[in-house]
Order: structure tokens, then C-alpha cells, then sequence
């Protein structure tokens, strides 16, 4: 299995997401031949108006949505860390819904199997990314996250030691 | 007829019964959706000259053609037409967000509410699925209070609301209808015939598929459009913003200030849009499938009004700023949030306000009408309480909440005069007295003192004409814009980015038939934009409107500018105002009455309305 600071997933930045819910067309549009948001694989929250952000699966190690079925439909891939879904075994249940932390996977409203993000295998690269006008989506690995948050403390500490010069 | 859900939901409030009607494919051409489509269903359910708040007016909700899909900006409208309780004419007003794209997925391009209930209530959209259910917990909540009741309630997040505040439940006619607690269907007082109907919102959820008719060339043409929103036609919006215009206008001395009583404010560097930008904005968010984004949400970081947070634009700005003499944006921020909680168009209560501190300087209201407060231009104090009255229709406020036409009646000894106002419709942010294009398409819009039914002021305030003179062409000029808005508020595209329709028209058809499938060029997409302003011109005709209500506010033709500067002395006389009228009825084929012949009827495929005109001329 790869390691966990190899999987690269699709992580929005909530400073750059403006909520305007693109991704979620694209992904239905690409997965569904659909516009329709409750087919897509990403969702976007608005909580407020300052704060926006669209979820999608983050690929965890571990992940308890695989744990969580009991008729072994979830796997997750060796070769990228996406979850996999056998919609022959899924049954709809749910157990795997309500695993996920981040309400990453859902139900489909006519096959009435769950689906989650699978990062565009067929399209190569995640449509939602491409589309993002925001630039708000990327996909990245947990550690290149790390070092974009590093980067950041360091820079706004010496603005900040700059300004109080 | 794809794009269109092809249904037209009917709501009885009376008895809670509901009936689905198919939408031919002859309305849907000819009126295309939003406000066109809707004056249409409003005029064929509705009698001629019905009280605006009383049950038999009807209330019609429409969504576009192209709502639902990935289109940037047009996926995401919705419009609500009705008889005005402003003007008694037409009253039309667009929003955006989401909910228009919701209510597509749920199957309708418009939904007509007859009668009122009699209780309150809530109508529940759930796809097939519709409901009238108890609003009793909700009376007096403000639209976002609502809205997040609402979502608890039925229990699911992504229910989209349209709701009243407090001012449409007490029928202010300048109460209007917000959706996700910042985008507002605001102007012409449709809140408050949704109030007189005893219904507080609209709650949708729609989960089926919209598909494109011809989807590789539709992406093709999204993709294009996303290019395009990047580039420049789009900049203003996606940076400044349209609070730019504060600046600029009051350069140009066409920033109508003190309720008209000058063109100019010396502090306008104080509430400008670059202030606005470096101090108060917090975040520019965008609606559903919007590739631009410009919604300027703003945050009061310190004072009284700490915390305060709403969504900024420059007319509402305008309207609680320059207009009423304030020059403090905490002061503006803080009135615009009142102005969404009660439910209040805020460019009309900024308008309202400025009209009440003018009364108070001309000794027509006292300090007794404002709690004991010095109400004169430039309070913060004088503002908030005169919107806090209106919203709760308290007071001085239940009277001023009637708009400045009424209000300016009741408190009479010429305060008529200082009502400034076309139709019964409170004037926006533009000079009209240097703008005199712009004079002309406020002068005939048919619902009434507005700059969203023409963009006219562009050719003066860009100086593409002498902005000062009345001639002959500016008809013509006003009638092409015309035409044009009316087709973005009835595709319903956002007019911010209509500078991405690089071809204009031709753009706007090939998108037309790339989603619905019907053929259409740009030649008979401009005879629906033409047939859109002229069933407007129809109703209002209906309603008893004639050449004397294409007029202006009365400062604008009695009292020049009298600011020092480029502009000093300007107004629009009543000669003028004939010239640019007779000018532009002509350009239309209208008499000049302002009445369409029955040739131009019938070359515009209107045969079936032909009776409104011969009823006016046997009147």
C-alpha cells in the first residue's frame, strides 16, 4: 500500500472557495451526464457567507467507511487510496454514509447504491479541479497540505515581526 | 423543449389545492421565461385593475430556460412578477443564488399563487410533492431567520427559501423577497403581495436531472463563457465591485445626493467603493454555477456596529449613503442589514429615508415624528430609526413604509414635491437631470423609476453621447438596451456579466437553442425582447397607465443642479421630455400616447392582445 503522505485527494482551500457550486455540476455532468448536485461526488456547505467550502472523499488511512460494511462493497485501491465500491455486494445500507466523518459518500437517489469520489480514473485527472474558476480545488497529498500551512505560519510570523519593527 | 421543466405549477391559497398546467412551446418562444413569461401568466390570471394587495392579485414565480444547467450565471435566477402596490402597474424583480436552479429540478418554469390563505403559511416544493403548511412560528422572523427554521424543520439542509421579513407581513409597499439571506427580489413592493396573501415563503427541493439539448457544443460554449468571465468585461465586478460607482458618479456630478437636493457629496471619498473595499470586505462570494463571482460581503470590525454583516452594492449603498447625506459606511452597512432583516427593498428605504430627513429640513415632519431626534440629512441616528419604524411599520414609519409617492400625499403640504419617484417607484443612483438618456429609459420603464430595465446611463456616463443635450436617436438607443434586458431578465442571465455576450444577441440565441433545442435566431430573439417590453407597456396600459406616467420626479424637471462643477444648472424640461418621448414611441411604432398599433401587435405575433389597445382608444 502506498503511503498515507503519497494519496493525493481533492482538497478545497475555504479562503478561495466562494461556494458557487461548479464543482458539483462538473462532477455530475462527468459521472452522470446530469446537471444535478445530489448526484454529484463533491458537495459544497455554505455555513455562512464568509464561510464556503466543498467536501469531497479525503482517502483515509484507515478509512471507516471500508470498516464499516458489512458486506465487504467498499475497498480502498492499493494504487491510489480511492475507495472502491463493488455495486453488486452494496445494498444501500448506509452504514458506510454514516461512517464517514466528512459526508463524503451518499446514496444514489435511483440506483440506490452509494457512490464516492473516485478521482476521475476515467478521465484521468479530477474534473472538478479543472473547472474550479477559483482555483480553490487541488489535489494533493496531506503533506504538500502540511508544507502550504507551514509556509504560510512562517510568512504572516515575519509580516507580523516586520510590522512591529 | 428541453431546458424548460415544460409545467406551470398552480397554487389555490384558499383551499390549498394545487393543478399542474403544460407550458406550450408557443409561450415559451415568445416570452421565453422569467419576467417576460411571467407578466404573461400574470396577465392571463389575472383581471384588469385588481387591488395589488388583495387576494385576486396573482403572485407568479418563474425560473429561465437555461436555469438548472452549468451556463455561468444564468443557472441561477428566479423572478417574481405582480401587480405593484408601488406603481399599480406591472412590478417585475429578478434574483439569483440558488433557488431558481433548485426550483427547475423540481420540475416548474413558473408557479402562479391565487388567492390568499387564511392562515398563514409556507408553500413546501419538494419535486412532485406540494404543500401549504403552518407559518403561525414563523411570523416576525427575518428571512434568514426563516430560512434556517424552515431547513430545521423539514430537516434537510439543502432546501432553498424564499421568504418575507416582518415589513411583507405588514404589507409595506416597499417590502421585498429575500433568498439565502442576502439576494433580494427587491424592487416594486412584491413583498408585500406575498404578505396580503398570508405567505411567508417558498421552501423548494428539486432532485431531477437537467440535461442540455445538445450538451458537447453547450460544454463547448461553457467552457468559452469561463474563459471570457476571466477577462475584462467582468474585472469592475469581481474587484471593486459596483460600489466603483461611487467615485465615478460623483466625479461626473451625477450622484443624486440629500433626496435630490444636490448632485454631489463632499464626502463620497468616505463612503467609497475603494474604502469599502480595504476596510469592510470580508469576502467575495459568487451564486450557483457563477464563473465570476461579486458578491462583496462585508464586516463591521469596530465601533457601535461592530460585527454587522451583509452584502454590499453600490445602489443600496447609494440609497442609505449620499442619498440621506451619511457618509459613514459603518452607518450604511449597519441600515443595509436592518433593510434585509425586515425585508425591505433597500435602495426604496434609502430613498424613503432621504425623502423623510428632507421633509424634517422643510418643516413638513417634526422631531416629535422621530422620537425627539434631529432627523436632518447626514444622521445615523435619524436613518436607522426611520428603517427600524418602516420595518415594523411603526409610527412616522407606517406611513413612510408606503413608499415615498403615498407617503408624500399623506403628509401633503408639498411634500409631494420632494417625493422623488417615477410610476410610484423610488428613484436609483443616477442624475437623471445630466443623464438624459438615461432620463428617457427611467421616464418609460414600465415598472418604474429604474436603471435595470435599460442600462441607458452607460452612453452618458461613458460619454459615448453629450449626456447634457435631448435628441433625436436616444429612442432608439434607449429601445435596442431595452429590448436586450428584458431577454437577460427573462433567459434570466445576470446582467453583470452581460458584457461576456461578446455578439449580444447572436450569443444569447445560440445559447438559447443549444439548451432547449428550439430554433432561434438573433433576429426573433430581438422580437422577444421587443414583445417583453411591449406586454409590459400592455399591462400597464391595461391598468389604466397613459403617456403622462412615462414622466420624472419632480426635482429632476423644477430643480437644476446647483453644484459648482461640470454640470451646474442642468434639468430636463418638460419640452425635452416630449422630444426624447415622442422620439422613442416612434422608434417603437407606438402612437403617441405611448400606445402600440395594432400593426406593430400583430407583426410582433401579439393578435390575442390587440383588445387592450382598441379598449384604449374606445375609452
Amino acid at each position: 500500500m502506498v503511503k498515507i503522505h503519497e494519496r493525493k485527494f481533492v482538497s478545497a482551500d475555504p479562503d478561495k472557495c466562494v461556494g458557487c457550486q461548479i464543482c458539483e455540476y462538473a462532477c455530475s455532468w462527468t459521472k452522470e451526464k446530469a446537471f444535478n448536485p445530489i448526484k454529484s461526488r463533491i458537495r459544497v456547505v455554505r455555513v455562512n457567507q464568509l464561510a464556503n467550502m466543498a467536501v469531497t472523499c479525503r482517502l483515509c488511512e484507515e478509512p471507516a467507511c471500508v470498516a464499516a460494511c458489512p458486506r465487504d462493497a467498499l475497498t480502498q485501491s492499493e494504487e491510489t487510496g480511492a475507495i472502491m465500491i463493488d455495486a453488486d455486494k452494496c445494498n444501500g445500507c448506509g452504514w458506510c454514509i454514516e461512517a464517514c466523518d466528512y459526508g463524503a459518500i451518499m446514496l444514489h437517489p435511483e440506483n440506490k447504491t452509494v457512490y464516492v469520489c473516485d478521482l476521475c480514473k476515467e478521465q484521468g485527472e479530477p474534473q472538478c479541479v479543472k473547472w474550479c474558476p477559483e482555483e480553490a480545488l487541488t489535489l494533493v497529498t496531506s503533506d504538500v497540505l502540511a508544507q502550504k500551512a507551514r509556509i504560510g505560519a512562517v510568512k504572516k510570523l515575519f509580516q507580523e515581526a516586520k510590522a512591529t519593527k | 423543449m428541453l431546458g424548460y421543466a415544460g409545467r406551470v405549477l398552480h397554487v389555490n391559497l384558499d383551499t390549498g389545492k394545487t393543478r399542474i398546467e403544460r407550458l406550450s412551446e408557443d409561450y415559451a418562444k415568445k416570452y421565453i421565461g422569467g419576467i417576460g413569461l411571467g407578466m404573461r401568466l400574470w396577465l392571463d390570471n389575472t383581471q384588469a385593475g385588481v387591488d395589488p394587495l388583495s387576494p385576486e392579485n396573482t403572485l407568479v414565480l418563474t425560473t429561465g430556460p437555461i436555469s438548472g444547467t452549468m451556463f455561468p450565471t444564468a443557472g441561477n435566477g428566479h423572478a417574481f412578477v405582480a401587480k405593484s402596490p408601488e406603481t399599480f402597474g406591472i412590478g417585475e424583480a429578478v434574483a439569483h443564488g440558488t433557488f431558481g436552479a433548485e426550483m427547475k429540478r423540481a420540475g416548474y418554469d413558473a408557479v402562479i399563487l391565487h388567492g390568499k390563505s387564511e392562515k398563514p403559511v409556507y408553500l413546501w416544493i419538494d419535486d412532485d410533492s406540494v404543500q401549504l403548511l403552518d407559518a403561525a412560528h414563523l411570523m416576525g422572523k427575518s428571512p434568514s431567520e426563516t430560512e434556517e427554521a424552515i431547513k430545521e424543520e423539514l430537516g434537510d439542509y439543502y432546501i432553498r427559501v424564499a421568504s418575507i421579513g416582518l415589513a411583507g407581513e405588514k404589507l409595506s409597499r416597499i417590502a421585498c423577497i429575500i433568498n439565502e439571506k442576502t439576494r433580494a427580489a427587491g424592487r416594486t413592493g412584491l413583498g408585500a403581495v406575498m404578505g396580503s396573501k398570508n405567505l411567508k415563503a417558498i421552501a423548494v427541493r428539486g432532485t431531477r436531472d437537467i440535461v442540455p439539448a445538445k450538451p458537447d457544443e453547450f460544454m463547448d460554449m461553457v467552457k468559452e463563457f469561463h474563459e471570457r468571465m476571466k477577462g475584462p468585461a467582468t474585472q469592475k465586478y469581481r474587484t471593486l465591485g459596483t460600489p466603483e460607482n461611487v467615485l465615478v458618479h460623483n466625479a461626473l456630478h451625477c450622484m443624486p445626493t440629500r433626496n435630490y437636493n444636490n448632485a454631489h457629496f463632499e464626502e463620497a471619498d468616505k463612503v467609497s467603493g475603494e474604502v469599502l473595499n480595504e476596510k469592510f470586505v470580508a469576502k467575495i462570494i459568487g451564486c450557483s454555477s457563477c464563473a465570476m463571482r461579486c458578491e462583496h460581503e462585508v464586516v463591521v470590525p469596530e465601533g457601535p456596529y461592530k460585527g454587522t454583516m451583509t452584502r454590499m452594492e453600490y445602489e443600496t449603498l447609494w440609497a442609505l449613503g449620499p442619498y440621506c447625506g451619511i457618509g459613514r459606511l459603518d452607518t450604511v452597512i449597519k441600515g443595509m442589514e436592518l433593510c434585509n432583516y425586515y425585508g425591505m427593498d433597500a435602495i426604496s428605504a434609502g430613498v424613503v429615508a432621504g425623502f423623510a430627513m428632507d421633509c424634517y429640513e422643510n418643516g413638513l415632519l417634526s422631531r416629535q415624528d422621530f422620537d425627539g431626534l434631529e432627523a436632518q440629512f447626514g444622521s445615523s441616528e435619524a436613518l436607522l430609526l426611520i428603517l427600524e419604524k418602516m420595518g415594523k411599520r411603526e409610527g412616522i414609519g407606517d406611513i413612510l413604509t408606503e413608499g415615498v409617492r403615498i407617503a408624500g400625499q399623506k403628509i401633503g403640504k408639498g411634500a409631494e414635491k420632494l417625493a422623488q419617484h417615477i410610476k410610484g417607484l423610488e428613484v436609483t443612483g443616477y442624475d437623471l437631470r445630466c443623464l438624459k438618456t438615461a432620463a428617457l429609459g427611467f421616464a418609460v420603464s414600465f415598472r418604474g423609476a429604474d436603471h435595470n430595465r435599460h442600462g441607458a446611463y452607460a452612453f452618458d456616463v461613458k460619454g459615448k453621447v453629450d449626456r447634457l443635450k435631448a435628441e433625436k436617436g436616444r429612442g432608439k438607443m434607449v429601445r435596442d438596451l431595452e429590448d436586450v434586458y428584458a431577454l437577460i431578465d427573462s433567459f434570466i442571465v445576470c446582467k453583470f456579466s452581460r458584457g461576456t455576450y461578446y455578439k449580444e444577441l447572436e450569443d444569447m440565441a445560440k445559447l438559447y437553442n443549444l439548451v432547449t433545442g428550439i430554433e432561434m435566431s438573433a433576429e426573433e430573439l430581438k422580437r422577444s425582447g421587443e414583445r417583453i417590453n411591449t406586454i409590459g407597456r400592455l399591462i400597464n396600459i391595461r391598468e389604466g397607465f397613459s403617456r403622462k406616467d412615462d414622466t420624472l420626479p419632480w426635482k429632476v424637471m423644477n430643480m437644476p443642479i446647483p453644484d459648482e462643477g461640470p454640470v451646474k444648472g442642468a434639468f430636463v424640461s418638460q419640452e425635452e421630455l416630449d422630444l426624447l418621448l415622442d422620439d422613442y414611441y416612434e422608434s417603437r411604432g407606438w402612437n403617441v400616447e405611448g400606445v402600440p398599433t395594432v400593426e406593430k401587435l400583430n407583426a410582433l405575433g401579439m393578435e390575442d392582445l390587440i383588445g387592450i389597445v382598441e379598449a384604449k382608444k374606445e375609452a
